[in-house]
């Protein structure tokens, strides 16, 4: 019952925003476009570094080279052939970084991925200058805004299946279970390497899809704006803020920053950054567990409580 | 005669200078209990680490039911029949107790499906003492709790051997006794055991065999009784010079 009602009602939400550019102008379709795009990207973040507990820094190097190869590619090759190659891009740039950093364990990678967004900016920025001669480039699509959101929009709901479908199957548990302890993991017969390889660049996938689909809302793309790192940055402190752990944690988290980014940018462009950091800081110190899990905690405390007189062991519940 | 279960010929590991466990050689019979002793030091947590793939060895062969172990990752070994507990413990900390062996039944060879699985992991908490405490944190069980989930764990994923470290160490005596009962049971449904063990009494109970290591060196291999007389063993425990080493 429950379930059958939860369903509906996605698939409802889902149909309403699916609805929504016929109703709304431009500005409103390009502000759900940037919010779909940052649920999709924490959703997608947190479906690896959520369990597993590794800490990627490389989510902009993914958009980037989404958003650079269509660049690239999108006057030669139609758009959904130009969606496959960067998507078997990222998946090849993924599984390169995965085998060479993924027994790299806490902060070394970290540094990892961060040193890897900024050296793809960099190896971008070298050939464009000294390979083509130019440093942007110009994109120009025969569709809108709204072409571009209906795709995020589809992209969103497979990346929250995805996560729906891991969690649900045995290796919803093996990621948990290389959250707390790779050792006892293998021990128990899984192969940990494989598994964190695999989400990894499933993961990976979907973020270089997102700079993909996106790139022609900007129409002029160059290394500084879909390589900057503050996208790493929003994408990590969203998927946070609402709890990495839980399917919906990242949702959570992305609506309401996206609104308060949209509304600091506009009103203090200047203090932004510094804003931003506070934020970070304070999000780490005050909900180390996220929004749902904060809620979580208190819901089970507040339940411990009421049947302090019964016996009943209070079970975990997940959400989602 | 049984069968050669367990096959560890010129095993070594060296940590840079260090050789921790120098060309190690013994092997167990199918179905056979036996202690691998030694003072502190002496390579035996070591020695265990090579044998389950939690470290590669530096030279040297294990081998199980003739199939060669050496080289290959832990969850290879796993599913070839090895489990092991950890000298000190390891849990699952967010995850419940149901769901810390939850994980060993489903990720071993030939998992069942999810509800045969459940009614497995109720039969092992049985086993081992901890019916009805399936919801329980595990990270919040007392200390001999998590041991008993750790070997529930274990057994969980079918092992042909078991690998004991210092499993008993700490358990206050009535809590040693039930202990020795459990090792007992697992042995006479034909799992064989090694124990790193320093309970004397344990031991003695236990196991008819043992295997002694001191500085990385294999000094006596025996009876238990015998083995535990033996003056280079006698001497390794109580202090004698290892200058050699």
């Amino acid at each position: 019952m429950m379930v059958a009602f939860s369903f509906t009602a996605l698939a409802a939400i889902f149909a309403a925003l699916a609805a929504a550019p016929f109703f709304l102008g431009t500005y409103g379709i390009g502000f759900l476009l940037g919010l779909v795009g940052y649920v999709t990207l924490a959703s997608a973040w947190a479906l690896f570094s959520g369990p597993t507990r590794y800490v990627s820094l490389a989510t902009v190097a993914f958009f980037g080279i989404g958003a650079y190869t269509v660049a690239v590619l999108y006057e030669t090759l139609p758009s959904w052939l130009v969606l496959v190659v960067a998507a078997l891009i990222g998946l090849v740039v993924a599984l390169l970084v995965g085998l060479s950093t993924l027994r790299l364990a806490g902060v070394y990678f970290v540094i990892f991925t961060f040193g890897l967004a900024e050296l793809i900016r960099q190896l971008v920025t070298w050939y464009e200058v000294n390979i083509t001669g130019t440093l942007g480039r110009y994109l120009f699509v025969d569709y809108g805004p709204e072409v571009v959101y209906w795709k995020l929009l589809a992209l969103c709901a497979v990346t929250l299946a995805i996560g729906y479908f891991i969690k649900r199957s045995r290796w919803g548990l093996a990621l948990k279970m290389i959250g707390d302890d790779e050792v006892v993991a293998e021990h128990c017969g899984l192969p940990t390497a494989r598994v964190k390889l695999a989400l990894f660049a499933a993961s990976s996938v979907i973020i270089t899809l997102v700079g993909a689909i996106q790139a022609p809302r900007w129409t002029y793309i160059e290394p500084t704006i879909v390589f900057n790192p503050t996208i790493s940055f929003l994408t990590l402190i969203m998927a946070l803020l609402g709890g990495a752990g839980r399917l919906w944690g990242p949702v959570v988290g992305a609506v309401p920053l996206f609104l308060l980014f949209e509304w600091l940018s506009a009103n203090f462009p200047d203090h932004y950054s510094i804003i931003l950091g506070l934020l970070f800081i304070a999000i780490v110190f005050v909900l180390p567990n996220g929004v749902l899990g904060f809620f979580e905690d208190h819901w089970n405390r507040l339940r411990a409580r009421r049947s302090a007189g019964s016996n009943e062991p209070s079970q975990d519940k997940e959400v989602g | 005669m049984m069968e050669t279960l367990l096959d560890v010929s010129n095993l070594t590991k060296r940590f840079g200078g260090l050789t921790a466990v120098n060309e190690l050689s013994f092997s167990l019979r199918q179905g056979e209990v036996a202690a691998l002793l030694g003072p502190n030091g002496s390579g035996k947590t070591t020695a265990l680490n090579m044998i389950s793939g939690f470290q590669p060895a530096s030279g040297g062969t294990v081998q199980l039911d003739g199939k060669r172990l050496t080289g290959k990752p832990a969850h290879w070994i796993s599913h070839a029949g090895v489990a092991r507990t950890f000298q000190l413990v390891r849990v699952l900390p967010s995850l419940n107790v149901e769901d810390n062996i939850l994980a060993a039944v489903m990720f071993r060879r030939n998992p069942p499906a999810k509800e045969a699985a459940k009614e497995e992991v109720h039969r092992l908490l049985e086993d081992v003492g901890l019916a009805g405490r399936s919801g329980e944190n595990a990270a919040a069980l007392t200390y001999i709790d998590q041991k008993r989930m750790e070997l529930a764990r274990a057994l969980a994923s079918k092992p042909k051997l078991l690998l004991l470290d210092e499993w008993l160490a700490g358990l206050n005596p009535s809590e040693l006794s039930i202990g020795i009962g459990l090792i007992s049971k697992l042995n006479e449904k034909g799992i064989t055991i090694l124990l790193v063990e320093h309970v004397m009494d344990a031991i003695r109970a236990l196991c008819p065999r043992a295997v002694v290591m001191n500085a990385g060196r294999k000094i006596a291999d025996g009876a238990t009784a015998e083995v535990l007389r033996d003056p280079e063993v006698v001497r390794a425990y109580l202090g004698g010079t290892h200058a050699d080493t």
